[in-house]
């Protein structure tokens, strides 16, 4: 027996050399005398497509609720109790995908790649929550993204950050979007659903870098509020702007503004926009002048920004698979008698020519040469914009919510003293 | 504020806006209208190609899930019920016993029960399984192929981005549709679509 087996072995190791092909049907199907009867392979069901639907209904009748809860009901408590309901569906319960930010890496995809299937659902859970803002502001923010949610739950001391401060990082989402879809378009990577720091926390399972980083934004987070929705989020970017839009949008106050100043310190997001005195001519002859100066200069930050990306457009397309499986190719074969990479090997099975690797590579750097001057004159023209923003020095009366950064949490409503019913007495 | 709904100023402005809101609307609807084309009516899901696998093991470690929601799914119609499984057993093992020292698997996820002379039935313990993929590439090399790497949807928590998917060095990762969500390879898929 024993003697059997290692000439089975034998016999079966030279077969292998000759025959390389993955599933032979080497040892035929017996039959069974003793009447064996042979079991089934299990294939468990996926979730139910009614399930999904489901996510759409919840997600539309959370934003509808929301929106209701903060321009008719002005209730904080609501938009409390709304987000907490939200962060244990969206978060705990669907354990965050998909969501809403990581959706733009897949429309971006479903454009330029013609073989990628875009699920119903996920083109619904981009395109909902832009709606819901071009009509109402940003209630999605609020309290139906489960990041913001579990963000806003640890906010407990904000500091003022800062016009500057604020400006500065304020451009870190723009750079995110920019670099997630250049990456999405040349199909590379997810990046934002690769440096997602809440899902670990859903999921109660993630990397070590996942949960350090969770660790940093939450830690950060009780000083410094909301520092994702703020400084990072990419989904961020295009709602800012569309809000800006807004049809309605919640107010500090139900009717005038008595000037109070109560409002003030209440924001933990630096939202509020204050009331700026009447115009001042002497300023604004100097204001105007510098406003003409960037004004010029943007362009040439265009250009800068894209030239400067430009350069870099190789470094960031190593991380594309095909462009380093040819640089792995292109590398000398002898080194120091390491074991291939399994990239090589898996190419080898595969039985793909060398030049059609090469070849597929030099398309995606060609790709990343022309996106990443996209994303540098992107990112130049960002920054001019909002250099030029902060000398624009509109006159305004009252304490509003700036419409592109105000979340509609509604703290600072409680701090207002009026009341709609005072003012019609 | 007291602005006569007449104020030329303050038309202009709402002319304006309502512009403004009109133009974001056309592109928000267009931007959908045109990745609406690329859609399916149903789901899809993460699924692997055994054919394409190369069992480096990465399955094991690169879901986001600990352990793997990828898993080694025994097609029981390609199996030949070998007494000497290159699945079950080490290559160098001359004891064909259950002893662990003889175990591929380095979870004893694999039970061999002995069903009549000279075949044995291996069944796949799946909670103990973490999709490493060893007995895959050893049924592959030294047998018909029956035991292949495939993701369960039980467990998959359908991440947008599968963390395996980038990591795959045989790029085997694809969405597939919901309602077809195995590959299961060859004759096993053959049987599958008999049941059907």
């Amino acid at each position: 027996m024993k003697k059997n087996a290692v000439l089975l072995i034998l016999i079966l190791v030279l077969t292998i050399q000759l025959l390389n092909v993955y599933g032979v049907q080497r040892f035929p199907k017996p039959e069974f005398e003793s009447g064996y009867v042979q079991p089934d392979t299990l294939q468990p069901d996926t979730r139910a497509e009614l399930l999904a639907i489901m996510d759409i209904v919840v997600l539309t009748v959370a934003l509808a609720v929301i929106s209701w809860l903060v321009l008719k009901k002005r209730s904080r408590i609501g938009v409390f109790c709304t987000s907490v309901l939200s962060l244990v569906y969206f978060g705990f319960y669907r354990e965050g995908c998909v969501c809403s930010i990581g959706a733009i890496q897949n429309i971006t995809l479903a454009m330029f790649d013609e073989n990628y299937v875009i699920p119903l659902t996920v083109i619904a859970f981009f395109v909902i929550p832009l709606i819901f803002t071009l009509f109402f502001g940003r209630t999605f923010c609020a309290g139906v993204c489960p990041f913001g949610a579990i963000q806003d739950l640890v906010s407990y001391k904000p500091q003022k950050l800062g016009t500057r401060l604020n400006a500065v990082l304020g451009l870190i989402p723009y750079l995110y979007l920019g670099l997630s879809i250049l990456y999405a378009a040349t199909g590379t990577d997810f990046i934002i659903c690769r440096y997602d720091p809440f899902v670990g926390i859903f999921r109660f399972d993630a990397s070590f870098g996942m949960f350090l980083f969770a660790g940093i934004l939450l830690v950060s987070g009780i000083f410094i509020a909301r520092p994702y929705c703020r400084f990072l989020c990419p989904y961020g970017v295009l709602l800012n702007f569309i809000s800006r839009f807004s049809w309605r949008h919640m107010t500090i106050t139900p009717a005038a503004c008595i000037k109070c100043r109560l409002c003030e310190d209440s924001c933990p997001y630096d939202a509020i926009d204050m009331p700026v005195p009447g115009k001042n001519p002497e300023d604004r002859a100097i204001t105007l002048r510098k406003l003409i100066l960037i004004c010029l200069l943007v362009p040439f930050f265009v250009l800068l920004g894209g030239y400067s990306t430009s350069r870099l457009h190789e470094t960031l397309a190593g991380v594309n698979g095909k462009v380093h499986l040819a640089k792995s190719l292109l590398e000398p074969t002898t080194n120091n008698g390491q074991p291939e990479t399994f990239e090589i090997t898996a190419f080898k099975s595969s039985g793909k020519p060398v030049s059609q690797v090469f070849s597929e590579a030099s398309a995606v750097i060609r790709q990343f040469y022309i996106g990443s001057w996209i994303l540098g004159c992107f990112i130049g023209l960002v920054f001019g914009i909002i250099l030029a923003r902060q000398l624009i020095i509109a006159y305004q009366a009252d304490y509003t919510p700036n419409k592109g950064t105000c979340f509609s949490c509604m703290r600072c409503v409680d701090y207002c003293p009026v009341t709609p019913e005072e003012v019609k007495s | 504020m007291e602005t006569p709904e007449n104020d030329p100023k303050i038309n202009r402005r709402k002319f304006i806006a309502n512009g403004a809101r009109a133009s974001v609307l056309i592109g928000i609807g267009g931007l959908a209208a045109l990745v609406a084309k690329k859609t399916i009516a149903g789901q899809t899901v993460w699924q692997l190609d055994p054919a394409k696998c190369i069992q480096c093991g990465r399955c094991a470690t690169n879901c986001v899930l600990t352990p793997s929601a990828v898993k080694c799914v025994h097609v029981y119609a390609m199996c030949g019920y070998c007494d000497l499984c290159g699945g079950y057993f080490k290559p160098e093992t001359k004891t064909l016993t259950t002893g662990a020292e003889n175990q591929l698997c380095p979870t004893n996820a694999i039970k061999r029960k002995f069903v009549e002379d000279p075949f044995f039935e291996y069944t796949i313990d799946e909670p103990l399984c973490i999709g490493c993929g060893k007995c895959v590439k050893g049924c592959g090399a030294f047998g018909n192929g029956s035991l292949q790497l495939q993701i369960r949807h039980n467990i998959c928590v359908r991440c947008n981005q599968c963390s395996i998917a980038r990591s795959c060095p045989a790029d085997a990762f694809s969405r597939v549709p919901a309602n077809q969500p195995y590959l299961l390879k060859e004759s096993g898929q053959e049987e599958n679509n008999n049941k059907k």
